[in-house]
């Protein structure tokens, strides 16, 4: 019981504390919706193009937004010390840090899969892709954040370890991307999504797995 | 047990690879010398892609190494972090460069092959795309090593990335194959004929294990480079620097 009174602790403080400062919540989805907004000025504003590269821009964009935003995870709280106590608590670190994910999702990747289908209108996608663009982004993100916890653990403290981050994670990006631009896509050429959302499915069940460990050991490498 | 004891040392590990270099250097070379021979000149040219093939001969075993590197560095650094093995670390961090290159060489030979071949100097072609973000991953591991001040802590941060890339480079190479059948036509997959030749096939064999040994030696080398530079406040590496070693 504990246990998940700590998980449970853990999660809410993050919340709070992050809705304190609500220009971090706020700033990536406004990234989000410029970097989407500034593909039309670069390709031409065609309805037929955007609506074919509408689900990759949108992906890639959501990508990029929680990868921004990973700084957050763990900095202030390395900073001011209580990652340090969080670690010294007799639960397990690894547990404690997939609960720091999840409010970090809560407050990224959920804002970012609610907000996508306002741009996939800009960019014209029908109903049914913007419904397999929302179911996608809310399997796909959470993976992202997992993936990334682990880049922004193993670069805290580092000089110059935002940009570090990027480098770390993107390439283990592109199996989500691939898939979760693919559901979207798939739709205007009427292939089936279900392999898709199945592999999606099974990649967040591998990273709920096995990420909280890596994350924590990253974490106990980058206090020691 | 002893041997390995004894010579996961820095200490004896370091004259014992000294002297493994000379004979790991000479086989590469005639290994080198027959395979290139063999592959460039007596080999015959393919009835569809001529003599263009030949690249083959650096482009496909440097392909392969690139993933064996990585094997080996994500073992070394598994030994490295969880036994706590210095020269495992080293093996990591001197196999990193190493790694990368034959990953450019094969990126690079594969396009320059690709160019009168496809016609064009990239196709986002499964093995090539898989190639690519394999050399992300090597780039992002030795900018992760870089940017730590402390060996201890970049060799511990750095294992970790290292084995999360190694359960990861199955995804990514299936993710990538899945996504390109589904994405392009296969008439830009026409590798020639899809059986090879016995008289492709020796040659290709020798330059494998030519790389392979190539390998080896370099990374003796930098293997010794590193363990000087890690401990050059202890005696031994005093008494080399000054001629007693």
């Amino acid at each position: 019981m504990r246990l998940w009174l700590a998980v449970r602790e853990v999660f809410a403080r993050d919340i709070v504390v992050t809705l304190r400062r609500s220009t971090e919540v706020l700033t990536p989805l406004v990234f989000f919706v410029i970097v989407v907004s500034l593909f039309p000025l670069g390709i031409g504003p065609e309805a037929p193009l955007l609506r074919t590269m509408g689900p990759g821009i949108l992906w890639v964009a959501a990508l990029l937004a929680s990868m921004l935003s990973l700084n957050r995870l763990f900095a202030a709280d390395y900073a001011d010390g209580s990652l340090e106590q969080i670690a010294l608590a007799p639960q397990p670190l690894s547990l404690l840090a997939l609960s720091k994910v999840a409010a970090h999702w809560t407050l990224t990747g959920l804002p970012l899969s609610l907000l996508a289908p306002l741009l996939a209108l800009q960019l014209d996608l029908s109903g049914r892709a913007i419904t397999m663009l929302v179911i996608s982004l809310l399997l796909g993100t959470p993976v992202l954040s997992l993936i990334g916890a682990i880049g922004a653990a193993l670069t805290l403290g580092i000089r110059g370890g935002g940009v570090l981050v990027s480098l770390l994670v993107l390439p283990l990006y592109t199996p989500v991307l691939i898939f979760g631009a693919q559901t979207v896509s798939g739709v205007a050429t009427g292939a089936s999504p279900a392999a898709d959302f199945a592999l999606l499915g099974a990649f967040l069940a591998f990273a709920i797995s096995l990420a909280p460990w890596a994350i924590a050991a990253a974490l106990r490498v980058s206090l020691d | 047990m002893n041997f390995f004891h004894k010579y996961s040392s820095p200490k004896h590990f370091y004259p014992l690879a000294g002297r493994l270099i000379p004979w790991f250097g000479a086989i590469t070379a005639v290994l080198m010398m027959v395979g290139l021979y063999w592959g460039l000149v007596i080999a015959p040219p393919d009835y569809q892609q001529g003599d263009s093939y030949r690249i083959m001969f650096v482009h496909v075993p440097s392909a392969w190494m690139s993933l064996f590197v990585y094997v080996v560095m994500a073992v070394g650094a598994a030994i490295s972090f969880i036994w706590n093995i210095k020269l495992a670390d080293v093996l990591a961090a001197s196999s990193a460069p190493l790694g990368a290159s034959f990953t450019l060489i094969a990126l690079v030979t594969g396009s320059l092959w690709g160019k009168p071949m496809w016609g064009t100097w990239w196709v986002w072609d499964a093995r090539l795309t898989s190639e690519l973000i394999l050399f992300f991953l090597y780039v992002g591991y030795m900018a992760l090593r870089a940017s730590i001040d402390d060996p201890r802590r970049a060799g511990q941060s750095s294992a970790i990335l290292a084995m999360v890339g190694i359960v990861n480079i199955p995804i990514i190479h299936f993710s990538v194959d899945w996504w390109h059948t589904l994405h392009q036509p296969a008439s830009v997959m026409k590798l020639g004929a899809p059986t090879i030749y016995i008289t492709m096939l020796i040659p290709l064999i020798i330059m494998a294990i030519a790389f392979q040994m190539f390998y080896f030696t370099v990374l003796l080398v930098r293997m010794r480079n590193e363990i000087l530079e890690r401990e050059k406040h202890t005696g031994w590496v005093a008494d080399i620097v000054d001629g007693r070693g």
